[in-house]
């Protein structure tokens, strides 16, 4: 589905690499959360597969195919719901299908099928303003799946958000990636929400970032919050949190 | 509607102390009062609503329209292109500083007493915070949205309708805010150094001839007619605009 192969990379206003020969591949239906502390260079490898920025080095293909020469592959949501205040709710997650110049009745089909199924239908004709956090997620989620592609990357989605609701749009989100059979990369700070969602973690743990260490997680498809709480969940995360405080010292 | 009861009761003091003041100094034809005003308002009704309001409104449109597309038209060319932006900037920014005033008799000398000399002369005026707070706007608006545009796959084209032009919107609307009195302002000077008509031109008749309430009606009344311009446009805005959050 995704495959970097020995991709290099540096900011043009920085004098260090943010990547050097990193190669890694995600298969079709996989969830992969990309854990790694601040500013290690998560948003940068988003960056580069939405084709924000160039690789100095290397290649990307997603479905066997150079990113340079396809448009449409990737579904970018961004931390911030990045609603545009001055669009209803309706009008904003129709967004991308616009730009791709869909018809206004394809467009006002899939428009409400998706804002019944994220629970946004009443709030349809509403502004950002009158949603709460979670909603406006929730919208900007919908927005992110009507792009129509199926390699998602989904950036702290989650991280301004309080507890209550985030643990409940996690469920959500599993419910719905599932449901649309969508391969997605989810860089998240919090080790237990990268536990419960993917069936990979991908932690960065040197810089440049020349390999991601991969650990699989050892949970069904079907995994329940209380899974959480099994023996060897609570020390792979505690293992987890251990690598990426020990690189925080190094 | 409540909120508004302390400015209207500050407006009818200030109105009463004028009247009051001169009364006191009793000298009408350098301060009239206010009722003195409103009385030879309707004296002249005819000359003044007829021919005179018509003929600054005239140029106060003309020059308000072309300096909203010439506005309009800078912003967006400046927006589109660095080096357009760093030609015209400091130009745009430079031709403020030209006393309008001072070279308005030029234009009469160009072209006579015809409209075009007072059009261009509130075009003059008119245009720049037309320009300026419409550029703001474009340039204001977030990398973070445009970037999201792009991954869609969204062209310049795409960018510019569906996030700088709405984005400028409520820029828009405080540019044409200001323009309006500023358009009413420039007709009027322009009328008032050489015209043969107009409400400027009328003031400027009636002080020859010592009128002072005469001088002050015309004036009073491009001042109502500034405001309710200016009111009318607020509730469009306030119709068109209805995302933002409510402070
Ligand atoms: N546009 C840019 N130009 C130059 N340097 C940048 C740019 N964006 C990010 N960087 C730098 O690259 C590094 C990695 O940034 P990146 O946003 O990829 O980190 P991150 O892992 O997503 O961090 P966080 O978890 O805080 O979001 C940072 O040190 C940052 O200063
Ligand atoms: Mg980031």
């Amino acid at each position: 589905m995704l495959e970097f192969k020995n991709v290099s990379f540096k900011y043009d206003e920085d004098d260090y690499k943010m990547l050097e020969n990193l190669s890694f591949t995600v298969d079709e239906g996989d969830f992969i959360s990309i854990i790694g502390k601040s500013g290690c260079g998560k948003s940068t490898v988003f960056r580069l597969i939405n084709g924000l920025e160039k690789a100095e080095k290397g290649e990307i293909l997603v479905n066997g195919i150079s990113i340079e020469k396809q448009k449409n592959y990737s579904a970018y949501m961004p931390q911030k719901d990045l609603l545009f205040p001055w669009r209803t709710i309706e009008q904003n997650i129709c967004l991308s299908m616009e730009i791709q110049k869909k018809s206004r009745s394809q467009m006002h089909e899939k428009a409400e099928e998706m804002l019944k199924e994220v629970g946004l239908w009443d709030y349809r004709n509403k502004y950002p303003k009158d949603l709460s956090g979670g909603m406006r997620q929730r919208a900007s989620f919908a927005r992110t799946i009507l792009s129509g592609c199926n390699l998602m990357l989904l950036d702290e989605p989650f991280s301004a958000l309080d507890s209550l609701t985030k643990i409940s749009l996690q469920e959500w989100l599993l419910e719905e990636c599932k449901k649309h059979n969508k391969t997605v990369l989810f860089v998240t700070h919090d080790v237990e929400e990268a536990i419960f969602l993917s069936k990979k973690i991908f932690v960065i743990t040197d810089r440049p970032v020349t390999h991601f260490e991969e650990v699989v997680v050892p949970l069904s498809d079907e995994r329940k919050r209380e899974d959480m709480k099994r023996g060897d969940i609570v020390e792979l995360k505690e293992s987890l949190i251990k690598k990426l405080r020990q690189e925080g010292e190094a | 509607m409540r909120k508004n009861i302390p400015a209207l009761i500050l407006a009818i003091c200030l109105l009463a102390l004028w009247q009051g003041i001169a009364m006191i100094i009793n000298a009408p034809y350098i301060l009239p009062t206010p009722v003195q005003i409103i009385i030879r308002l309707w004296e002249l009704r005819e000359t003044l609503f007829l021919v005179q309001l018509p003929a600054t409104m005239s140029v106060t449109a003309l020059g308000l329209v072309i300096s909203i597309v010439l506005g309009i038209f800078l912003a967006v060319i400046m927006d589109m292109n660095k080096m357009i932006e760093n030609a015209l900037y400091p130009v745009i920014v430079a031709s403020q500083t030209i006393p309008t005033t001072a070279i308005a008799p030029l234009f009469v000398l160009w072209f006579g007493y015809s409209i075009w000399s007072k059009v261009l002369v509130t075009i003059l005026i008119t245009f720049f915070p037309i320009a300026i707070t419409v550029y703001d706007g474009f340039k204001g608006t977030s990398r973070e949205m445009e970037e999201l545009l792009i991954t869609y796959g969204a062209t310049k084209k795409d960018i510019f309708l569906k996030l700088k032009m709405p984005q400028a919107l409520p820029n828009f609307f405080s540019a044409i805010k200001m323009a309006v009195p500023l358009s009413i302002i420039g007709a009027a000077i322009a009328e008032w150094l050489g015209a043969q008509s107009g409400l400027g031109y009328f003031s400027k008749r009636m002080m020859t001839q010592l009128d002072g309430a005469g001088v002050f009606a015309p004036v009073v009344l491009l001042s109502v007619v500034a405001m309710i311009i200016v009111g009318i446009i607020n509730i469009l805005e306030n119709k068109i605009i209805k995302w933002r959050k409510e402070l």
